[in-house]
């Protein structure tokens, strides 16, 4: 739109009045000003200076950085004109994100590196890299890791089931509109809500349909939640009930999105079904197929809901999370200052997984296509 | 084999070698029986735990423990699951401590629901209108640094935001704790990827000569953006603001980290349902059933607007 505006834009800003200009710069130095005051109060206090006056306290702080943030947005239209106004578009959620990903996460880094319990009496002491090296001697935080291999591994199982259904309703089949509400009710589900019910209702041992059925096939007495594999694959099918709903969608959308014609041409040179599957629109799915899939480990890596209502983690942690382990860690041990450097661990990794598998499938999609 | 007329001809059949002389014909049957059948297979795989949530609300405890599955044909079916929550016939006209409490959890979804979703969409419907429109220059960083900035708060692990945010909430830091205030922000932070990543695609298809034409008509560019983007761009919005009202109806962890007795959600009561007394399946079904009901009605009769929402920007 700079374009659109063209040379105007420019002359708006040169051509923003001086009392304007002058206006905003003056409503951006006061609320700075009282905004670093009531820092300094605020430190001040906290390093236990007695003479400070005691109006400061964190929320008066917040409350100064979101005055200074309004100050900011209106202080820029006034001082810049038409780019300004463009700029206010942007500036909320900024600002919004600076104070609530930003400012905790480096926050977070303080809170790593030291023991802060939060029912304990002594507060926080700093004690350097004990965290860490916790970290890295605890077992069950790593059989929680490792769990988080198998729960990703399970997503590429959803994933063919989800290109399967999607090839099906790609058919032409009466009551299409029915399936399609249907195969999306399970995303529009609480979790918790169902999962509750299936995980303990459903598949309960002893009085639940599914052990009724493989009862009724002669398997008594199949331990569904006693044992770890078990307990697993029962999650990994909750979760799948859930997941395969959103890559069905992506994946059928896609399906519907292929031109009738490069199909036809496939079956007019003679190719067979599977030919005219693999060489043609596998190919052309990859895009779809892959943001799908990442999309999906993405936030199979965030999972705790199923498996807190469920299991909490057991049999002996065996379908534990990474997310639950460290909440238990966290909130229910109130082990602060711990729970903080796990996160920020998992953090990176998450990190560095996600950039790996993006690297490995741009470079993947550029060979196929 | 020549060209034929039929429409799923060039789909890929599900291939069965060839029986007998009618080949072809019998190979369609059991391909689109196949297809059928394994579609409604699917289809009882999505609806049968909805049912058993709904039908087990209506039970007592000996229909439960006796595994029974049918309504009418196997069991009585009974309102005690929902007396449990004062919602049922015998109890609806009288005062429940049990429904104000079920109540107390459900404004809250809704209002902290209704409210994130709101804000999230606003505020990122205005991010990502700057970022396909305008050119952004913060120091190094230009549009596409600052995209990437707001789509990778997707990765990141709720944990790693929730640890820190236990300890800035509390009472003497910013008195967050337990506050559908405090909720709501972070419920808004959560949906901005996603409402970005949608409403940059729908700008992005929106011809820019409509606003052009404005501008060079001397409108500014809020005024363009309200009275000529804005209902241009009424399905992301919508579709938007509805995957945003998912997760926020959805949202445990945040919710169960954050929360005490003044702000808790409905999954919060959900998942404190198993007491000392043992498990009451029929007011946890008919607790369930309430829960999932509101979402289940606006996926049915809303799916179109959830659909073009997932699939926004991930498919050309």
């Amino acid at each position: 739109m700079q374009q659109a505006l063209g040379r105007g834009a420019d002359v708006a800003v040169g051509g923003v009045a001086p009392e304007r200009r002058a206006r905003g710069r003056a409503l951006l130095i006061a609320a700075s000003v009282i905004a670093l005051v009531v820092v300094v109060l605020q430190i001040a206090a906290m390093i236990g200076w007695d003479d400070a006056p005691g109006i400061a306290s964190w929320r008066t702080v917040a409350l100064a950085v979101l005055g200074w943030f309004i100050a900011v947005d209106i202080a820029v239209v006034l001082m810049h004109g038409v780019r300004g106004e463009s700029a206010l578009f942007l500036l909320p959620a900024l600002q919004l994100t600076a104070a609530f990903v930003l400012f905790p996460t480096v926050f977070g880094l303080y809170v790593a590196f030291t023991n802060w319990n939060l029912s304990a009496e002594q507060g926080r002491t700093f004690n350097g890299l004990d965290n860490v090296r916790a970290l890295f001697r605890d077992a069950d935080f790593w059989r929680s890791m490792l769990n988080m291999v198998y729960y990703v591994i399970a997503v590429l199982a959803q994933y063919v089931v989800a290109f399967g259904l999607a090839l099906l309703l790609n058919q032409d089949i009466r009551g299409r509109k029915f399936f399609r509400v249907v195969f999306l009710l399970p995303f529009m589900l609480s979790p918790v809500a169902v999962s509750f019910m299936i995980g303990r209702s459903i598949l309960d041992s002893q009085f639940g349909p599914v052990a009724q059925v493989l009862g009724s096939l002669g398997l008594d007495n199949i331990a569904l939640w006693e044992d770890p594999w078990p307990a697993r694959i029962n999650i990994m099918l909750m979760d799948a009930w859930y997941s395969i709903p959103f890559m069905m969608v992506l994946l059928l959308a896609a399906l519907q999105g292929i031109p009738h014609e490069v199909l036809e041409s496939a079956t007019i040179d003679g190719a067979s079904g599977r030919q005219t599957f693999f060489h043609m629109i596998f190919p052309l799915m990859l895009p779809v197929s892959l943001t799908a899939v990442v999309l999906r480990i993405i936030f199979e890596l965030k999972l705790i809901d199923v498996v807190r209502v469920v299991t909490n983690g057991g049999p002996g942690g065996a379908t534990d999370t990474v997310t639950l382990f460290i909440f238990r860690e966290g909130i229910e041990k109130a082990n602060v200052g711990y729970a903080t450097a796990l996160s920020q661990f998992y953090l990176i990794c998450v990190i560095v997984l996600v950039t790996a598998i993006l690297a490995i499938a741009g470079r993947w999609v550029q060979k196929f296509s | 084999m020549a060209i034929t007329s039929d429409r799923t001809a060039h789909l890929p059949e599900i291939t069965i070698p060839s029986v007998g002389l009618s080949g072809r014909r019998l190979r369609r049957t059991i391909g689109r029986t196949f297809t059928y059948g394994a579609l409604i297979a699917w289809a009882f795989v999505c609806l049968f735990p909805i049912f058993w949530v709904v039908s087990t609300s209506f039970k007592v405890a000996q229909d439960i423990f006796q595994g029974r599955i049918l309504p009418w044909l196997q069991f009585q079916p009974d309102w005690k699951g929902w007396e449990s929550l004062g919602l049922s016939p015998s109890t609806i006209g009288e005062p429940s401590g049990n429904r104000d409490f079920f109540l107390k959890h459900a404004m809250n979804s809704v209002t902290i629901s209704l409210a994130a979703a709101a804000i999230a969409t606003v505020v990122g419907a205005l991010a990502a209108y700057g970022l396909t429109r305008f050119s952004y220059r913060f120091g190094p960083w230009r549009n596409k640094d600052i995209s990437f900035w707001f789509l990778s708060q997707l990765i990141l692990p709720p944990i790693a935001l929730a640890m820190p945010l236990r300890v800035l909430y509390r009472p003497d830091g910013l008195d967050l704790l337990d506050t559908r205030t405090g909720l709501i922000l972070i419920y808004v932070i959560m949906n901005l990827p996603i409402v970005i990543w949608i409403m940059r695609d729908q700008f992005g298809s929106i011809p820019l000569e409509l606003e052009q034409a404005a501008l060079v008509d001397g409108a500014t560019i809020w005024q363009t953006f309200f009275r000529i983007v804005v209902p241009l761009a009424g399905p992301g919005f919508v579709a938007a603001f509805i995957l945003a009202l998912v997760f926020c109806w959805h949202e445990y962890f945040f919710a169960v980290v954050l929360s005490g007795a003044n702000s808790p959600t409905l999954p919060i009561q959900l998942a404190g349902q198993v007491s000392s007394q043992g498990i009451r399946w029929w007011s946890i079904a008919a607790l369930s059933t309430a829960a999932i009901a509101p979402l289940a009605i606006i996926g049915i009769l809303l799916e179109r607007y959830i659909v073009k929402g997932l699939t926004a920007g991930a498919v050309k």
